[in-house]
């Protein structure tokens, strides 16, 4: 999928803003770009240095000759990217590029999600990668950091995104498992492998039923396991593994996998999306779930107008999501916003559309 | 009402039809027998007119959320349902402090809700931001439901009465038979609706509609000819005509009592003999006299039953007339059990001795092999008919739609190749979807846009058009997005009419997306000519081809 790649500011913006190409970070058409440090951020076509907020597939592409990311990102970078130049540093630790100098703060979105806070001549600009602002109690959690303009995301960037805390929504699949149980059913829930998959662990093996992993999700899992995460028990669904196994158990499988043959052997089966998108029953109807559980890594419109509030940014520009929605807001509660259009949001959460399958690992 | 929204919440996510059925049987077993009534009514067309219009409940739900008028609306283009959508904004139990949990019945909604309607926009504000103020999520997307519409989780007519049945263990047709006629919910309790002796105090009730399933094959599998009748299948409405105790009842397919609406039919409460269910097409002719009979394209007919008052014009444009097929009671009995055959002869006698100028027999098709049949077929469309019926001779009068005894055997549409040029959000299950959209044919060098379609395209092909559309726009409108006119789709239609409201000058009937033209490009499409043109083709024929009767000479 194509973007246009030409970034769109708003009136308020343009009425300030002299020359575009001043700016500490432009938006190119490769990404967020650092003409000062020569870096990109996030970028979506090869370039000779990349910075990357977290590991998802819109987010780190393959191709660049050098990756600067957070330690914990690193080994799923080196999964899905295979071998590259990587350079990966703790939070807080400050890389210098040309007098530029480059930092990381959790992003609260996934293992290893950053936020990329760049400072060149006491200017400090941050962009948020993804993020969420409620502990999910296994990414580092969410810091607001202070800066002068701040790029966040803005995936669920209108009211109706009002999350519940995660363990109301925890509690509910676990009592829809009990329930998909005593109809003698397994429960498969569909996660994104990298990020809801982990999250959804710790209160899944609670129930004390076996946990059985879709291919993508077992690699992703077995990375981090390698690396010294201390994650619950899965095991990897085989060829081998029988129906009497898999009978009244818990399966995590990516969006792929669903309406596949490969879900054949677990029937009889009921379907539990976690999604944010499950938040509008629509969307949960037209995925043909059995439940939809709106458990999301990204912020809810409080949280996005918290982190944004946080910061003391004198500029906000929103990017992927309802960004036009999110930035009218702003100006109209007196914080300077434009929007920018850029390639993420392809991901299996950002992206509201079906059919969207994962990278093959 | 926590029941309710629970059942609720429970019907509009499971998917399999079973699972609903015991989703309704267990809320059956309970729930009060005054909240059992609503249920059955909400959802077999009986809800009360809506008490609040949805525009307060807009206007009061931005004064509580402090939000604009534009965020609500773009609040709402996402969820694609009002009731939804402020039940996403609204605070959740914004007054916990008050009422730990409601406890109130949704009988005792309900009637609070029909008493609404005559209380000042104040009282109304109070009552409805109130009971806000103490639900859940869920309870103020089904409260706000009660209030503004039809609640779309897939609960027909029909399961709501096998779920009855299954709860009181009655037949499912003796229980259809109870729900239809003219009971309102606060003046039935649910033992006196489940009674026999309500049925047969109540004149009014109708018969359940015997449905033909479509032919899918081809005819060759009914077998043997000669034991089939061939009707032509009529674009009217299907309705059933009935008089008890001297009183004339009108009710169509819908369950709708439409008797005020075809004066016509008011000298039928004289003439009819007491006792009668005669199920026929209500449909407009061009001139009610005479042997024969002139159908008039659906559009005559919609003209009349959209209005409160009919006017004199109406009555001399589109007079209507009714096509009578079946005959389910006469002299007070119950006639479905005897063969078509036998009820069909009956109704002869009946239609031939009134000899109303408006009342005709659906004519019986003479045919002698299915090839023959074939060949009649193909003449539809010259004749104002839809298609042809095939019931069996000695089929009884079933209940709802069956497979087996009768058939639909529709023609096949009429079609246009034509491209997409604006495109909006659905509703509902498509709410995140570019799904309605509007076509246009050529006209010289420019575009005109003369049919919207919002079907017939699988959810792979529409999640595909929506890409399109998010990449081409060109413009946007409101929720409305101008599209690069480049995919072309040929529309299938049931008919057309000329028409003062649109551009094209035509309007077509029941307009769908039949295929996907990738290998046509926008340069290839029809023009507004060729629109105009089988639109002077059909229009010339309707109302001047003459159908006649051979049975009543016989």
């Amino acid at each position: 999928m194509h973007l246009s790649l030409k970034y769109i500011v708003t009136e308020h913006w343009c009425n300030k803003c002299i020359n575009v190409s001043m700016q500490l970070i432009e938006f190119t058409e490769k990404g967020l770009f650092c003409h000062q440090g020569g870096f990109y951020i996030d970028p979506w076509k090869p370039v000779d240095k990349a910075v990357i907020t977290h590991a998802h597939s819109d987010h780190a592409r393959w191709g660049s000759k050098y990756y600067l990311c957070h330690h914990f990102t690193k080994p799923i970078l080196q999964l899905r990217l295979g071998d590259n130049n990587y350079e990966s540093i703790d939070w807080h630790q400050t890389v210098t590029m040309n007098g530029v100098n480059i930092s990381f703060y959790p992003a609260g979105h996934i293992i290893g999600s950053a936020q990329v806070r760049v400072e060149y001549k006491g200017e400090v600009w941050v962009f948020t990668g993804d993020y969420k602002t409620e502990d999910d109690g296994i990414s580092t959690p969410f810091e607001a950091v202070k800066c002068n303009v701040f790029i966040t995301e803005s995936t669920f960037g209108l009211p109706i995104y009002k999350w519940k805390p995660q363990q109301q929504i925890f509690d509910e699949m676990k009592s829809w498992i009990q329930d998909n149980k005593t109809n003698g059913k397994t429960s498969v829930f569909i996660a994104y492998s990298l990020g809801k998959a982990q999250r959804i662990l710790k209160p899944l093996a609670e129930t004390g039923l076996p946990i059985f992993a879709h291919g993508a999700v077992y690699n992703v899992h077995q990375a981090f396991v390698n690396s010294g995460w201390d994650l619950p028990l899965v095991q990897r669904v085989m060829s081998e593994t029988t129906k009497e196994e898999l009978k009244e158990s818990i399966v995590i499988a990516p969006s792929s996998a669903e309406n596949s043959p490969w879900m054949k052997r677990f029937s009889p089966y009921a379907i539990g999306i976690c999604s944010g998108w499950m938040q509008v029953r629509g969307n949960v109807r037209r995925k043909n779930a059995d439940a939809g559980f709106a458990l999301s890594d990204h912020a809810d419109w409080q949280g996005l107008l918290d982190a944004v509030k946080a910061t003391g940014a004198e500029k906000v520009y929103a990017t992927h999501g309802f960004q036009s929605a999110f930035s009218r807001y702003l100006n109209e509660i007196g914080i300077e916003a434009g929007e920018v259009k850029t390639a993420y949001g392809n991901d299996e959460e950002e992206s509201s559309a079906d059919d969207k399958t994962e990278e093959p690992l | 009402m926590k029941e309710f929204a629970q059942l609720i919440m429970l019907l509009a996510t499971s998917t399999k039809t079973t699972a609903k059925l015991n989703a309704i049987v267990d809320y059956f077993s309970i729930a009060a027998d005054e909240d059992k009534i609503w249920v059955i009514a909400l959802f077999t067309g009986k809800r009360p007119k809506r008490s609040v219009n949805s525009a307060l409940l807009r206007t009061w739900c931005m004064q509580i959320t402090n939000i604009e008028p534009w965020l609500f609306e773009e609040s709402y283009h996402t969820v694609g349902d009002l009731a939804e959508t402020i039940a996403l904004l609204l605070p959740e139990r914004y007054e916990t402090e008050n009422l730990s949990d409601d406890e109130r019945s949704l009988d005792w909604y309900m009637q609070k809700l029909m008493l609404l309607g005559k209380e000042t926009d104040e009282e109304k504000e109070k009552f409805v931001t109130d009971s806000w103020s103490i639900m859940s999520v869920n309870e103020t997307f089904v409260f706000n439901k009660l209030m503004t519409g039809g609640f779309r989780i897939g609960i027909s007519q029909k399961m709501m009465v096998n779920a009855i049945a299954k709860t009181t263990e009655v037949s499912p047709s003796i229980i259809a038979h109870r729900l239809i006629g003219t009971w309102q919910p606060g003046n039935i309790t649910f033992d006196d609706l489940m009674s026999t002796e309500h049925s047969a105090a109540d004149n009014s009730k109708p018969y359940p509609f015997y449905l033909a399933y479509a032919v899918e094959d081809d005819v060759n599998v009914l077998g043997n000819p000669e034991e089939w009748q061939a009707e032509w299948k009529w674009d009217g409405i299907r309705g059933q005509i009935i008089k008890r105790n001297g009183e004339l009842f009108v009710w169509s397919r819908g369950e709708e009592l439409m008797t005020e609406k075809f004066p016509e039919y008011q000298i039928l409460e004289t003439v009819l003999p007491d006792g009668i269910a005669i199920d026929g097409e209500i449909i407009s002719l061009a001139k009610i006299e005479g042997e024969t009979f002139a159908p008039l394209p659906f559009s005559a007919l919609q003209t009349r039953i959209g209005r409160k008052n009919i006017t004199k014009k109406q009555l001399t444009e589109a007079p209507v007339g009714l096509l009578a097929y079946d005959l389910l009671e006469y002299n007070g009995e119950d006639l479905r059990e005897l063969s078509l055959t036998e009820r069909r002869k009956l109704l002869e006698q009946v239609v031939t001795d009134l000899d109303l100028p408006f009342l005709h027999l659906s004519p019986i098709i003479d045919f002698k092999d299915w090839e023959a049949l074939k060949e009649i077929r193909t003449k539809s469309r010259d004749i104002g008919s839809e298609g042809l019926m095939l019931k069996r001779k000695t089929s009884t009068y079933q209940v709802g739609r069956k497979r087996g005894d009768w058939w639909k055997w529709k023609i096949d549409p009429l079609t246009i190749d034509a491209v997409m040029i604006y495109a909006q959000k659905g509703h509902g299950r498509r709410s995140n979807l570019y799904t309605d959209y509007t076509f246009a044919v050529k006209d010289g060098d420019k575009l005109v846009s003369f049919a919207k379609a919002y079907s017939g395209l699988t959810d792979k092909e529409f999640a595909q058009v929506d890409n399109f559309v998010k990449r081409n726009s060109i413009e946007k409108f409101g929720p409305v997005r101008t599209v690069k006119p480049e995919l072309v789709f040929e529309l299938a239609f049931e008919g057309i009419a000329a028409s003062n409201r649109h551009k094209s000058g035509v309007a077509l009937r029941f307009p769908r997306m039949s295929r996907w033209r990738k290998d046509k490009k926008p340069e290839d499409i029809n023009t507004l000519d060729d629109l105009k043109a089988i639109l002077d083709h059909y229009n010339n024929q309707y109302g001047n081809t003459a159908v006649k009767n051979d049975e009543r000479n016989k």
